[in-house]
């Protein structure tokens, strides 16, 4: 008889790093689906460069590394996806090639590949784009078809015009809730990210904690600053990041309290970029600097080890 | 310094051996800050050669004078010495260098290499060895500099020593000329370098086992 001998536990979970990735995939179909309605052929060429692109740079990387290949964990199609969705679909086709080399290599593989990453991959690599091509990672345009009918003329022809953010009363709440705005391919449609976030505490993908408090928190700020808190929420991309961005198991902290610390932190981020900040927009940044403080978090927030004793008992 | 060393060898230490950019890492600050063109990279690279070289001499042959509790201060004020006549060398003569590098001239008083090379050799050998020495440093820090600098400028900025090289379609990635891409790029140089300097060393050292 052949007896396995191995160390506990012995349950088998349902779960793997692919199983998980599935579920951030599906979560995704209706803002990608959005985006693609919303800005046509040119956003699904955008969103197809960068997950391609992600995928053969992970998997190049590990042919050359000598590293057993992991494309199938789909975590490079997630982080290149989450990427396209970060831009404007006008922009160059190089642009997204480039990005999802970035997140892939720079951010993600040379520091031992998956769950080994201190930022989120994708999201340093479209602050680095930010960066780095200004002017071409903020055209944004106003959408070629809208969503119901409504006051926002579609345009055809790719008219350039300024984040949504920077005049949110141009456009009314329905317009921003189901994204007739310019902006992102993925920020815009509000009730998509809201269906996907669903989904996602429904399969138990993610726990509410991160998103929650982020989202709330950048409405009790502007509010407190004097701005109408729904508008601070739907015109910018505050929700895609705080449900897709922010929950990114690796980068941030192991613990509830650390999640909560971690979404009061991002945004109070948001809100102090977007009112003092040179940047219309501050998630992305805000999202960084909280995934380098989150090793801090997890040692404030670290539970006394049972049996031990308190140190000031 | 157990046996006695040639002055090839000592120079060719500071170039190879112990770069002190990418073997010893010293002078960070400086080497981030001055990178942002090949050009900037090369003159702060001769600046502070010259100063390397000037106060290992210097130091060297007051090296029996100087009282052991006080060296610190006294070597700090002798490299300070040749930093003011270059400060004043590149302002009249190079003055575009002298914006582009700012505060960074002064600041290489402060030079971990400098200091270091005075503290650990100047002080205790002769004047020669010192020069060589601070020579040799100097060039290794020079040629870091200067390939730090191309890396940056070619992606930054599409040109190298302010030569168009990438022509007008080149989109140039500003964050390369960045501090943030002066860390990331400095990284990346920094073990890609220390890479294939110890394949190198692995490669003669088998050939060393077969003969």
């Amino acid at each position: 008889m052949n007896l396995r001998m191995s160390a506990g536990p012995h349950f088998v979970a349902r779960e793997s790093t692919q199983t998980l990735m599935l579920d951030v995939l599906i979560a995704l179909i209706p803002t990608t689906a959005a985006g693609v309605y919303l800005f046509g052929l040119r956003a699904a060429w955008v969103l197809a460069v960068s997950v391609i692109s992600a995928v053969l740079a992970e998997f190049v990387w590990q042919k050359l590394a000598r590293k057993p290949v992991r494309v199938n964990d789909l975590s490079a199609a997630v982080t290149g996806l989450i990427l396209g969705l970060n831009m404007p679909a006008e922009v160059p086709l190089w642009l997204p090639a480039i990005g999802s080399i970035i997140a892939i290599l720079l951010v993600k593989q040379l520091f031992g590949g998956i769950g080994q990453n201190f930022m989120n991959p994708a999201m340093l690599a479209r602050g680095i784009m930010l960066v780095s091509w200004p002017a071409q990672m903020t055209v944004y345009t106003l959408p070629m078809r809208v969503l119901g009918s409504t006051s926002v003329v579609p345009s055809p022809d790719a008219v350039s015009a300024a984040t949504a953010l920077i005049r949110p009363s141009a456009y009314n709440p329905y317009d921003l809730l189901v994204g007739n705005i310019p902006g992102t391919v993925g920020e815009v449609c509000k009730l998509a990210i809201i269906i996907g976030f669903l989904y996602m505490l429904f399969v138990g993908t993610i726990s509410w904690h991160i998103p929650v408090t982020f989202v709330g928190s950048v409405a009790l700020l502007s509010w407190i600053l004097g701005s109408d808190p729904w508008m601070a929420i739907l015109s910018g991309g505050v929700l895609f990041g705080a449900v897709f961005m922010a929950t990114d198991y690796v980068t941030n902290p192991l613990l509830k309290v650390g999640h909560i610390i971690f979404g009061i932190g991002c945004g109070i981020i948001v809100v102090v970029i977007r009112k003092f900040g040179g940047y219309p927009e501050g998630v992305t940044f805000a999202i960084l600097l909280m995934n380098t403080v989150t090793p801090l978090i997890d040692r404030w927030t670290k539970r006394r080890v049972y049996g031990t004793v308190k140190k000031h008992g | 310094m157990g046996k006695k060393q040639t002055m090839r060898g000592v120079f060719i230490n500071g170039v190879l051996n112990e770069n002190p950019v990418f073997r010893l890492v010293l002078g960070v600050c400086p080497i981030l800050a001055a990178t942002t063109s090949a050009t900037n990279g090369l003159g702060m690279g001769v600046a502070a050669t010259f100063v390397l070289l000037g106060s290992n001499i210097v130091i060297s042959l007051l090296r029996n004078f100087i009282p052991a509790k006080v060296r610190i201060p006294a070597y700090i004020v002798v490299i300070s010495t040749f930093v003011t006549v270059v400060q004043m060398l590149i302002q009249a003569f190079v003055p575009s260098l002298y914006d582009a590098l700012g505060i960074f001239i002064p600041l290489i008083v402060v030079n971990c290499i400098i200091l270091a090379r005075a503290e650990a050799f100047a002080g205790k050998n002769s004047v020669l060895h010192s020069a060589a020495d601070g020579l040799g440093m100097g060039l290794g820090f020079t040629l870091a500099l200067i390939l730090i600098g191309m890396v940056r400028e070619i992606i930054g900025n599409g040109s190298v020593f302010g030569l168009d090289i990438l022509g007008p379609t080149f989109q140039p990635m500003l964050i390369a000329i960045m501090a943030p891409g002066g860390f990331i790029l400095f990284g990346l140089i920094l073990g890609i370098v220390n890479s294939i300097v110890s394949k190198i060393a692995k490669r003669s050292a088998g050939k060393g086992v077969k003969a």
